[in-house]
């Protein structure tokens, strides 16, 4: 726990110069957020000049910065001026969206991405490999937004199985009491079975296609580290004591050969959170990324630095949590 | 007990390679009795360790067996498919492994890995599995067998893991007992313990043993009849005294010829023809230094920590003079190769000072020290020779890459002549010095890393178990080129060994080191004919030695 602490702590600096670089960066991209902001595009010079002094926008930029970090120290990250709300609400209301379409699609991913990497280890070079490989090349090489279109003319257009590809849940469903914010898990701890299934038909369709994306990489890691596995010498010993082949493929190679699977999954979803932004708008998902985007194209600075510092803490986050899975996992590895 | 448990029928095994089929066994045909130990020895590549695992059927997927048959207990088993093949493994014939810390799955409580092998044969429960695994522990004499059942193999040291490898392998009592290589890279003492508890349990539970091992020595000792393998055939099958005394196969006697042995000398280790080469080299006697030449390189009170660690290395003195060889051994952690780094200034001494040609060195940092005039001076020869070259260079840019650094060589016909000659000195052939390592064997390898070493005409070498991942024959080869390079170049030699024979031959001093400290030191014969300390003493004794006996050698 208290190295935990540590890791936390010095990943501080990196932090905060996330935080600076964006500031900086946002302030360099063309666009007046006080043009856009004005009330129309006839709004005089001083209307203008109201809305940058009201946004603080005619300080020099290491002012402006040295406000924003202080906000920021305050637990204040800005106030959007698209959606008028705090930023720091409308991250809390969207994180949960992003967060449990992430995990959802990740899972799916390592679901089909584990067996299919052992699979073609278990037999380098046959029919089998060949198929896996270009089933994840064919991952790959199509673009989510593409894969998700496909998904929802297949499934929504012509078969009709899944529901319009319009958000979260449609707009009929009363919603369950927010406890997590993963609408699946809320509308189980309420009890309402019918809901939770409309909840996880409207999911079903974004997850697979993130998660479509990245198999590829998680099932070639699988194959790589399986291959070193089953060539290595405890898989041998194993062998030479006549264990079973589900022990020997399971217990002894497929144990060993997770370890890495571990850290490219921590990758993996670090980068699913943040560009998974495609997903979102196709599906309308009320998440943060399609959120920032938003923000982004309207140059308003709150949210997108605010969403930069989400990721980044995330980042930070999910590595300590690969990193303490990992001790878990290995116990060579130490975790005090 | 003639009782016949294997018997290996003009066995053949190919292995398909990208250069096309390779046949690693061509023709093995050796029996095996019940309770017998066997020794199977050879260099590598002579397919000794291919024939265990054809017996055991742990082939590679790229190996088969192409001919012959291997019948244990009259049943052909190279036909054997799924079940019947699994009640064989373990249960009748098992197989412990060279490199005992990977034979282990390092992710498992060594205790479950024990009871794993139990429950495949056996139809008891788990709690009864974990404690007939807990006895097996006791039986390969691990100290708190209770504690140890949840370690992991990294706990472990090497030997301890060995053991629990011959718990996991004994554990469903297998009729035969196939040891490969079972201490290479175990230190002398612990290899003779677990040598010592292999034999005592083949014994006791009458399991046949086949030691398949590249150490003569090592097999003279523990078994009754050994087969000698060459290029995937057996040219000879004896017990070891005559094998010792009178070799019939022109192999077996090189062999024999190189394994040294506490009598034997640089010169014995090789044929007379190789001898004549360099005949008037050897002959030549060592220079007498004046008496009172202050010593090529003095050390004092060396002593290394390492972070927040008690040290590696303490209270190190030792001197050597110009054109002297002095051997630094012991066991695995006992700070020898700490040692020899600090003195090559690799890294950096905690305390204590390195004086080399009257001038300190021991301050001047290691990463400071390329620049040193002394560099050239102090040159290191590592223990891997794989893994010691620059995979990407050529065999010439390896010995180059010295000169051009420290000898401010540029490339060009005089660059190409130093190293030609160097390549000569080391006897490398010059049509390999465009080569790769990887297009290099082992011994050729070896004679880079001393050409690289010798590049620069140092004054100082420090060879760090130059030999030991070298076959004995390929070693002797090199003793004996560096012993000519010595005495030709009046080169100081530091050579840190933990092979007390070959220590014993090339050294004129020796210095023992236990637990970082200096235990003994003193002329190397009489050292090693008269250990003063139990510790030096047990070294001593524990290295198996080629029983020629006084009888044998008046019988010849």
């Amino acid at each position: 726990m208290v190295r935990a602490g540590r890791r936390l702590l010095s990943s501080l600096p990196a932090l905060f110069g996330v935080l600076v670089f964006t500031f900086l960066l946002m302030r360099v991209l063309p666009g007046d957020p006080a043009v856009f902001f004005a009330s129309g595009p006839n709004a005089g010079k001083e209307e203008i000049e109201q809305i940058r002094k009201q946004m603080g926008l005619n300080k020099s930029v290491p002012e402006q910065l040295v406000f924003y970090l202080s906000d920021i120290g305050h637990g204040n990250l800005g106030r959007s001026m698209m959606t008028g709300q705090p930023v720091l609400k409308d991250l809390r209301e969207r994180l949960p969206a992003s967060l449990e379409l992430t995990f959802t699609a990740l899972l799916i991913a390592l679901i089909a991405a584990v067996p299919l990497g052992v699979v073609a280890a278990l037999r380098p070079g046959s029919f089998v490999d060949h198929g896996v490989r270009l089933f994840c090349a064919l991952g790959v090489c199509v673009p989510t937004f593409v894969s998700g279109l496909l998904l929802i003319y297949v499934f929504y257009y012509l078969l009709g199985l899944a529901p319009d590809p319009t958000g979260r849940i449609d707009v009929f469903t009363s919603l369950p009491p927010q406890r997590t914010g993963f609408l699946s898990i809320d509308f189980l701890l309420a009890g309402d079975i019918e809901g939770w299934w409309a909840a996880c038909k409207q999911l079903i369709l974004p997850a697979v296609s993130m998660a479509l994306f990245v198999i590829a990489p998680l099932a070639r890691i699988t194959r790589a580290s399986m291959l070193v596995s089953l060539g290595s010498d405890f898989v041998r010993t194993a062998r030479s004591v006549g264990l079973s082949w589900h022990k020997v493929v399971v217990t002894y190679a497929l144990r060993n050969a997770i370890l890495p699977v571990i850290t490219i999954a921590g990758i993996v979803f670090s980068t699913m959170l943040g560009a998974n932004v495609l997903v979102e708008k196709v599906f309308s998902w009320p998440g943060v990324a399609s959120y920032a985007l938003d923000a982004l194209l309207s140059s308003d600075y709150a949210p997108v630095q605010g969403f930069v510092l989400l990721m980044a803490s995330l980042f930070v986050l999910v590595n300590l949590i690969v990193d303490v899975c990992y001790g878990i996992a290995d116990p060579r590895v130490s975790i005090e | 007990m003639s009782e016949e448990l294997l018997r290996i029928d003009d066995l053949h095994v190919s292995f398909s390679t990208r250069r096309g089929l390779v046949e690693a066994v061509r023709g093995v045909t050796l029996t095996v009795e019940a309770g017998e130990m066997l020794g199977l020895v050879g260099e590598s590549g002579s397919g000794k360790s291919v024939t265990g695992f054809a017996t055991t059927r742990l082939l590679d997927s790229a190996g088969r067996v192409t001919g012959g048959k291997i019948l244990f207990r009259g049943q052909d088993i190279t036909k054997l498919r799924g079940d019947d093949l699994r009640q064989l493994q373990g249960a009748a014939m098992s197989m412990i492994f060279q490199n005992p810390r990977a034979a282990l799955n390092p992710i498992r409580a060594i205790g479950l890995q024990i009871a794993d092998a139990i429950l495949t044969h056996k139809r008891i429960s788990k709690d009864a599995a974990r404690a007939e695994a807990l006895e097996l522990l006791r039986a390969v004499q691990i100290r708190d067998p209770e504690k140890r059942m949840n370690a992991y193999p990294h706990e472990l040291s090497g030997g301890m893991c060995q053991r629990v490898m011959i718990a996991i392998a004994i554990s469903c009592n297998p009729a035969l007992l196939i040891a490969d290589e079972p201490t290479t890279g175990l230190d002398v003492t612990t290899q003779k313990v677990v040598m010592d508890l292999l034999a005592d349990i083949a014994a006791a539970r009458g399991m046949a043993t086949i030691l398949i091992t590249h150490d003569l020595g090592l097999a003279a000792r523990y078994c009754r009849r050994i087969a000698v393998m060459e290029q995937g055939r057996i040219v000879e099958e004896a017990s070891p005294k005559t094998l010792f005394s009178t070799p019939q196969h022109a192999y077996t006697r090189r062999l024999v010829a190189a394994s040294p042995t506490a009598t034997s000398r640089i010169e014995d280790l090789v044929t007379a023809e190789e001898r004549e080469r360099h005949a008037a080299v050897i002959s030549k006697p060592r220079q007498q230094l004046a008496h009172g030449t202050p010593p090529l390189l003095e050390v004092r009170k060396l002593a290394k920590r390492f972070d927040q660690g008690s040290a590696a290395v303490a209270d190190f003195s030792m001197t050597i003079a110009g054109g002297e060889s002095v051997g630094l051994v012991g066991e695995s952690g006992s700070g020898k190769s700490t040692t020899s780094r600090m003195i090559c200034r690799l890294i950096d001494p905690s305390e204590g000072d390195i004086v080399f040609d009257g001038q300190s060195i021991g301050h001047v940092a290691a990463r400071d020290f390329h620049r040193s005039r002394f560099r050239k001076d102090i040159q290191i020869v590592f223990q891997d020779p794989n893994e010691s070259l620059n995979p990407r260079f050529t065999a010439f840019d390896c010995i180059a890459h010295p000169l051009m650094r420290l000898d401010d060589m540029r490339a060009g016909s005089e660059l190409r002549q130093r190293v030609e000659e160097c390549a000569e000195r080391v006897g490398l052939p010059l049509d390999l010095l465009p080569r790769f390592p990887h297009q290099l064997s082992g011994g050729q390898k070896a004679r880079v890393g001393i050409a690289r070493a010798i590049a620069c005409r140092p004054r100082l070498l420090v060879l760090d178990e130059p030999t030991a991942a070298l076959d004995v024959s390929v070693q002797a080869v090199v003793l004996q080129l560096l012993d000519r390079l010595r005495r030709e170049n009046d080169i100081a030699l530091l050579f840190v060994s933990h092979d007390l024979n070959v220590v014993r031959m090339l050294c004129d001093r020796t210095i023992v080191l236990r637990n970082g400290g200096i235990v003994e030191q003193g002329e190397s014969r009489a050292l090693f004919d008269n250990p003063k300390t139990d510790y030096t003493r047990k070294l001593v004794e524990a290295i198996p030695h080629i029983e020629t006996g006084p009888a044998l050698a008046a019988a010849l």
